[in-house]
């Protein structure tokens, strides 16, 4: 995700019709105000008093144009939308707009540019970084009935989505073709296209085919200022710039997309799925990189630990071997005589990999159940913990052992149980760390212990998220990240866009006037009195 | 999530909302499964939604008036019990939260005299008798009553069939293999007589005695469900009186009286019938249940070729997790093909009494279903409740398919042998 935000940034020099741009600018070097002096940088950071008295004569505009059971004012109306997936923060909307089309969308968002008024473009809400997490004084616009299918192109395996769209109803849509969209985060029959757009989502099979970037072709969109832009296209080879891959994995910062152009794939001819117990997780972590070092690429392989297997067989009863210290999925998938050739290989390295129980799903449904207690796995843990924080952290492949075994002593360090749940094939770790709000002071110790393991990723050069996205959750780690150059760079791409950070305030980036004076705790938008913890 | 739900001040019933809301992550998997969010598209009419707005309401951060109309639009379908992976026990939480609410809430007068006609007739077999003649009557008056009253009439059959006194005792047919009560239910025997006949034929024909104990009466679960939890535990401590020990089973045939049965325990939470409440309700099984453990004897093919779709009722698929038994049955009648309706998990809208409370979401709902029906091209439908029996078949007939529509149970008498290897 990083990569593509940091080649594509670059790229943003080319649109658009604002300030003049500077050519060549892969080489730059710029005073720090060089891009961005002719902008006037609001002194507000996340929202002040001053937007809450912008509201009102934003909302009475907007009661003009959208009947009074899709412009959502009440408390009892708010309250629902006041937390995505990460309960941790509660932020209460000033309003909410249902809006049905994309002209709806347009009006709100050149609406609230003209009155200054920030707002958070949500789907399904199911972000576990808090990605849209509502702005106080701000609006949300809900587009979650935005769920047609607009153009849908067997042939040429592309389809034209609205963001409300379901990630799972686009492979259900496509499949009397044997067609399906890759993309498949375990939140894929809930999480909305507009959101995995957002957040360049990832899921279990994105080690074969890549993240929601690789299967973006275009973006209609709307700018913070109301702009419309077409970003990338309908084929599947573009010229120039990638714009769209800009887009993607920008948080809402750069605006909502109210289009989006994906890539199909011919559905596997066959699965080949195998749930290997062991008796450590080191063997399980060993049994990924013998895979990786054969040279077959499977479509997936996820790792369970102790805890998380117990979470998820309460939940789903799906046969995982309980009591065993970790579970490894291994799924090959492809063409019929592909799957068969490589069938025998991946035996033989399972049989050496020390698993003291191998089973292979003998029908659909049995391969769906194997799945379905992966997917749940985040949420079943609720079974065993009042409260948690799932991470989202990514090290090199090669360098998993030494990160779980990193994660174990951290975990016995803090006194917290952490359960941990990853996709082993791309080096994408989910600490889940369990802990019981109601103690006073173990939500704090839980974020230290959250924090140490996001710099552990990045002390061993991997990164603070692989899909979950950076949102609310993980702004004060971003710059730990990047060194001072890409923040700034980033920073000019947001201003450039959107000079009144109006666009999803308080996500990815920090404000303008908040740079500088990051602190680790409390969160910087807590100290600021703008989200207080739920 | 966390909370600050005062629990101990909530009476019996406040741990089991507490511990629904604290199990709760808010990850948004019960939003598919929701029929209301499906239909309805905010966050306020969502299970976790409203499982936000009702811990609002208990920590006294929201006046309870307006959290109400989110929290009365729930079906109760329990459509996000099984879909929750972290186990809210969701069914727990709206109906404690409702009984809680019903002392705190204002009705208009209307709305207390719609309940009243419902919660005092409805649940008794002669009354409601009565008042479905009297409502027949004077159906011409129809266009001049309020939308929700004129709607319940609508919803009455031409005809009613004449009233059935279901045997005492029916002994088993041959050697006998076990024996059950059932409970007869109270709207059903009503509208639908012919349901306990054929369960107590079938079952007899199965080799088991049939007792219908007499002083037994409406499981409750219509009170429960709308708040009523007073009228709910008289209704269960009454039939934790008139079940008998000596039997193998206590057999429900209509999904949400079973259900209901299955509650008895979070009703009588914290009072000395409680332990009694948990016996009953472990002994009650739905009548396909009983059956396909106890092996059914045969069934004779069907005369000719047919499809049937199965629709799951609610309230045996998600209430009680009854969903292989009735098709596994209903597979063994040759001739009978059984189709899948698509979306099968989705309430039809009949929920109790919600198509006369929430008529427009009903209604919505209720042709979504007929809708997914006509396309499997099925010629018949099989389900195991009365009211999604009725609003099913008349939903169909709006959609111009008169299919028949009959219990799983009909289906399966029809083409029963008996012990002896007759019909």
């Amino acid at each position: 995700m990083h990569e593509v935000s940091k080649t594509s940034i670059v790229s943003v020099c080319k649109l658009g019709s604002r300030t003049p741009r500077p050519s060549g600018l892969h080489t730059f070097e710029p005073p720090s105000h060089f891009w961005v002096d002719a902008v006037e940088i609001p002194a507000a950071s996340a929202s002040t008093p001053s937007d809450l008295s912008r509201l009102a004569p934003l909302v009475d505009q907007l009661r003009q144009r959208f009947p009074t059971d899709r412009l959502l004012t009440q408390p009892a109306q708010l309250a629902p939308y006041e937390s995505d997936g990460l309960t941790a923060f509660r932020v209460h909307p000033g309003g909410v707009v249902l809006v049905q089309d994309a002209s709806e969308v347009v009006t709100v968002v050149r609406l609230c540019h003209e009155h200054g008024v920030p707002f958070v473009a949500r789907g399904s809400g199911t972000s576990l970084s808090g990605g849209s997490l509502p702005v106080a004084g701000g609006l949300v616009i809900a587009l979650n009935r935005m769920n047609r299918v607009l153009d849908y192109q067997p042939r040429s395996q592309t389809i034209v989505v609205e963001p409300g769209v379901v990630n799972q109803q686009v492979s259900r849509h496509v499949a009397q073709d044997g067609l399906y969209y890759a993309p498949d985060p375990s939140s894929g029959p809930v999480c909305t296209i507009g959101g995995n757009v957002a957040f360049n989502s990832g899921g279990a099979h994105c080690l074969k085919y890549g993240m929601t970037a690789n299967h973006v072709l275009g973006i209609k969109a709307v700018f913070p200022d109301g702009e419309l832009v077409e970003l990338g296209g309908r084929s599947h080879e573009t010229a120039g710039a990638d714009l769209a891959g800009m887009f993607v994995g920008s948080e809402g910062l750069f605006g909502i997309a109210l289009e989006i152009v994906l890539r199909l794939l011919p559905l596997p001819e066959r699965f080949h799925t195998v749930l290997a117990a062991y008796d450590s997780l080191e063997k399980a972590g060993d049994a990924v990189a013998s895979v990786v070092a054969s040279g077959l690429l499977p479509g997936a392989m996820e790792i369970m630990d102790k805890l998380a297997i117990e979470a998820s067989e309460q939940a789903v009863h799906a046969g995982y071997p309980t009591g065993a210290a970790a579970a490894l999925i291994v799924e090959l998938e492809g063409p019929e005589e592909e799957v068969a050739a490589e069938i025998p290989r991946l035996d033989a390295i399972m049989q050496a990999s020390g698993a003291y129980e191998l089973r292979v799903a003998k029908s659909a449904a049995d391969r769906m159940n194997i799945w379905k207690g992966r997917k749940g796995a985040f949420s079943a843990v609720g079974r065993l913990s009042p409260d948690y924080i799932v991470q989202d952290g990514v090290v090199p492949r090669s360098r998993l052992g030494e990160a779980l075994a990193e994660v174990q002593r951290l975990s016995a360090r803090y006194g917290l149980r952490v359960a941990n749940v990853f996709h082993a094939g791309d080096g994408n770790l989910h600490p889940l760390i369990l802990y019981d709000g109601r103690i006073e002071g173990q939500l704090h110790q839980a974020e230290l212990l959250a924090g140490e393991i996001l710099r552990m990723c990045i002390r061993l050069g991997g990164s603070i998220t692989g899909e979950h996205g950076v949102g609310v959750e993980k702004l004060e780690f971003l710059p730990e990240m990047y060194g001072e150059a890409e923040m700034e760079l980033m920073n000019r791409v947001r201003q450039t866009i959107d000079p009144q950070e109006l666009a999803n305030r308080g996500k990815l980036l920090l404000s303008a006037s908040d740079v500088g004076k990051q602190s680790h705790a409390p969160h910087p938008l807590e100290s600021a009195g703008v989200i207080s913890r739920a | 999530m966390q909370h600050s739900i005062p629990s101990a001040e909530l009476g019996p019933r406040g741990q089991a909302m507490a511990d629904a809301v604290s199990s709760c992550v808010h990850c948004g998997f019960c939003l598919p499964a929701c029929p209301t969010y499906q239909v309805l598209g905010e966050e306020m009419d969502s299970p976790r939604g409203r499982i936000f707005l009702m811990k609002d309401v208990l920590e006294d951060r929201l006046p309870l008036e307006q959290a109400l109309p989110y929290v009365d639009r729930c079906l109760g379908c329990l459509g996000c019990e099984p879909a929750c992976p972290s186990g809210v026990q969701y069914g727990d939480l709206i109906t404690s939260f409702r009984a809680h609410s019903e002392r705190k809430r204002s009705r208009t007068f209307f709305d207390r005299l719609m309940r009243q006609v419902v919660l005092q007739t409805l649940p008794y077999t002669a009354r409601f008798r009565w008042a479905a003649r009297l409502g027949k009557l004077a159906s011409f008056t129809s266009p001049l009553l309020p939308h929700r009253l004129s709607n319940m009439l609508a919803m009455l059959p031409a005809q009613l069939p004449p009233s059935e006194q279901l045997p005492e005792v029916t002994p088993a047919i041959g050697p006998r293999r076990a024996r059950v009560a059932l409970l007869a239910g109270c709207a059903q025997q009503v509208l639908a007589p012919q349901i306990n006949r054929a369960a107590i034929e079938l079952l007899s024909r199965n080799g088991v005695e049939v007792v219908v104990p007499q002083a037994q009466g409406c499981c409750g679960a219509l009170a429960a469900h709308t708040g009523a939890d007073r009228l709910a535990m008289e209704a269960a401590r009454k039939n934790l009186r008139a079940f008998p020990g000596d039997i193998n089973a206590v057999v429900t045939t209509a999904a949400g009286c079973g259900s209901g049965m299955h509650e008895y325990p979070l009703w009588l939470k914290g009072t000395q019938e409680e332990a009694q409440a948990h016996a009953l309700a472990s002994m009650t099984k739905d009548v396909c249940v009983f059956l396909a453990e106890l092996g059914p004897v045969g069934f004779a093919p069907l005369a000719d070729p047919l499809r049937v779709a199965y629709h799951d009722a609610c309230h045996l698929a998600h209430g009680q997790g009854v969903r292989e038994q009735p098709r596994q049955l209903l597979q063994m009648i040759g001739n009978l093909e059984l189709v899948e309706v698509p979306d099968r998990e989705f309430c039809c809208g009949s929920a109790g009494t919600y198509n006369l409370e929430q008529p427009e979401v009903a209604t919505e709902l209720g042709e979504r279903k007929a809708a997914a029906i006509v396309s499997t091209e099925a010629q018949a439908v099989a389900t195991g409740n009365i009211g999604c029996m009725v609003q099913i078949e008349n939903h169909l007939a709006d959609a111009g398919r008169c299919l028949p529509v009959k219990h799983t149970i009909e289906w399966l008498a029809d083409s029963c042998l008996d012990g002896h290897g007759s019909e």
